[in-house]
């Protein structure tokens, strides 16, 4: 059990995706402007990564190792993740319309993210079994969700700042997101696996 | 050879049994929708301003399709042309929009105004006139920092160099996001084609009014006596000019010329050329 819980820590926290790997960086900066929006991609990042990456553990364990196919593994993956999340988007719309007016345009956007294979291929790497592979993808979904969450709160207060004009913008996002990551690197070296 | 044919037929199972649930999630899962509404959606203008009272351009295309009550004609930006459309396709009646825009009632940039005390906090309206009324010696007029700029959805308002908001009349569709939101409302929204505006909107004492600004209106009821129509109202102390007999009546704006502080601004040079 405390084994599973180390593993969801350092994934959320620790190893940080984006703060400390650098993925998903795209939509770590278009989405987190305001505070509503990232929590509703935080959720559905959580959502697409963890069910995404258990059918892409299942794929590779399966399929690609026992017929040496592992060199497809990327593409394969990136199949997956796109036609899963077509697929959820069509549930998602017909049997909870609210939660596709709040995730809508997000599903989509994550279709083809870094994070969204980065996660997955992480997973098969590192040689992780089924329940630890869930429990490092629903990880890494929380501390994606955790980051924009900081990121958009941040940015909301520096609407109101008086920022020099040439750094107006995602200028300063930048900067703040190096901050913000410098930050999270103090955390390193807490777990290793 | 053999890792070959093993790779595209893993790779053509994956595809096809994707493409094959796909298709049939497509089916399975399809929602009916008006088309109606997306038609509708199509004509609105999309500024995303709220001015009808629903959240968005799309939630209003849908109340106004499925709900019979939901009026045609409340995009105000849409003006006249999108209401007489969205009517015809819902089969409603619709109301004459009057068309309006945005006028600046202040004539002082806070730039060049006097003021109460020097303010250096955050640049926007509503956390300055949390300071009693804002920086400026006139508590009724522009403070400058430009919330309306902000929240103007059609990118309509410009703050010029002075701190006083410019309105672009071509880009301004009325849809009153800068009244709603200016801490002193300062920002008015008037009809389309109003020949005179009172660019005072500070309700001081006339006296009081002269200590901290050129071009004041002092309510001193000149222009209400000038006035062959009857347009022109003083209450609170200002000058208040009813539009509507103006455009319908005046054709020698004599309350601009009369007028002793210049507060009164002719909007439409073409209405004195018409005598």
């Amino acid at each position: 059990m405390t084994e599973y819980l180390v593993l969801f820590v350092s994934a959320a926290i620790v190893n940080n995706y984006v703060l400390t790997r650098f993925l998903g960086l795209c939509i770590f900066f278009g989405v987190s402007k305001s505070l509503d929006a990232s929590i509703g991609m935080g959720m559905a990042v959580t959502a697409v990564i963890t069910v995404s990456s258990a059918l892409a553990w299942l794929v590779y364990y399966l399929f690609l190792l026992p017929y040496q196919l592992t060199s497809l593994t990327i593409v394969i993956f990136v199949l997956l993740v796109a036609s899963f999340v077509q697929l959820l988007e069509m549930v998602i719309k017909k049997y909870m319309p609210n939660l596709h007016k709040m995730w809508g345009i997000y599903l989509l956007l994550i279709a083809t993210n870094c994070i969204a294979l980065g996660v997955p291929l992480i997973n098969v790497e590192s040689g992780f079994n089924f329940l630890e592979a869930l429990v490092n993808s629903f990880g890494s979904g929380v501390g994606f969700a955790l980051a924009i969450i900081l990121m958009a709160s941040l940015r909301e207060k520096l609407k109101l700042a008086d920022v020099p004009k040439s750094l107006e913008g995602l200028g300063v996002a930048f900067i703040l997101a190096g901050m913000l990551a410098l930050s999270f690197c103090g955390f390193s070296g807490m777990i290793s696996l | 050879m053999e890792i070959f044919i093993k790779m595209v037929a893993l790779m053509g199972v994956i595809g096809l049994v994707f493409g094959v649930l796909l298709a049939f999630a497509n089916k399975k899962f399809a929602i009916e929708m008006n088309p109606l509404i997306h038609t509708i959606e199509e004509i609105l203008p999309k500024g995303q301003c709220g001015a009808c009272g629903f959240p968005g351009c799309q939630a209003y295309a849908e109340a106004v399709v499925l709900d019979k009550d939901v009026a045609p004609d409340l995009c105000i930006p849409g003006k006249a042309e999108v209401a007489r459309k969205v009517a015809e396709l819902t089969g409603k009646q619709a109301d004459v929009v009057e068309s309006r825009v945005a006028k600046v009632r202040c004539s002082q940039p806070a730039g060049k105004s006097k003021l109460k005390y020097d303010y250096s906090g955050i640049k926007d309206c509503l956390a300055a006139s949390l300071l009693q009324q804002g920086p400026k010696a006139c508590k009724y007029g522009c403070i400058g920092l430009g919330t309306c700029e902000r929240h103007c959805p059609f990118d309509a308002i410009k703050l010029n160099e002075d701190g006083l908001p410019i309105v672009d009349e071509k880009k301004c569709t009325g849809c009153g996001k800068c009244e709603e939101v200016c801490p002193n409302h300062v920002m008015a929204m008037i009809p389309i084609g109003a020949h005179v505006e009172n660019i005072c909107s500070s309700h001081d004492p006339g006296a009081v009014k002269r200590k901290y600004c050129a071009q004041p209106c002092i309510g001193c009821g000149i222009c209400k006596k000038a006035c062959p129509h009857g347009a022109i109202e003083i209450a609170n102390g200002l000058a208040v000019i009813d539009k509507h007999i103006c455009m319908e009546k005046c054709d020698d704006p004599v309350c601009v010329d009369k007028c002793p502080t210049k507060s009164l601004q002719l909007l439409r040079e073409e209405v004195r050329n018409k005598s």
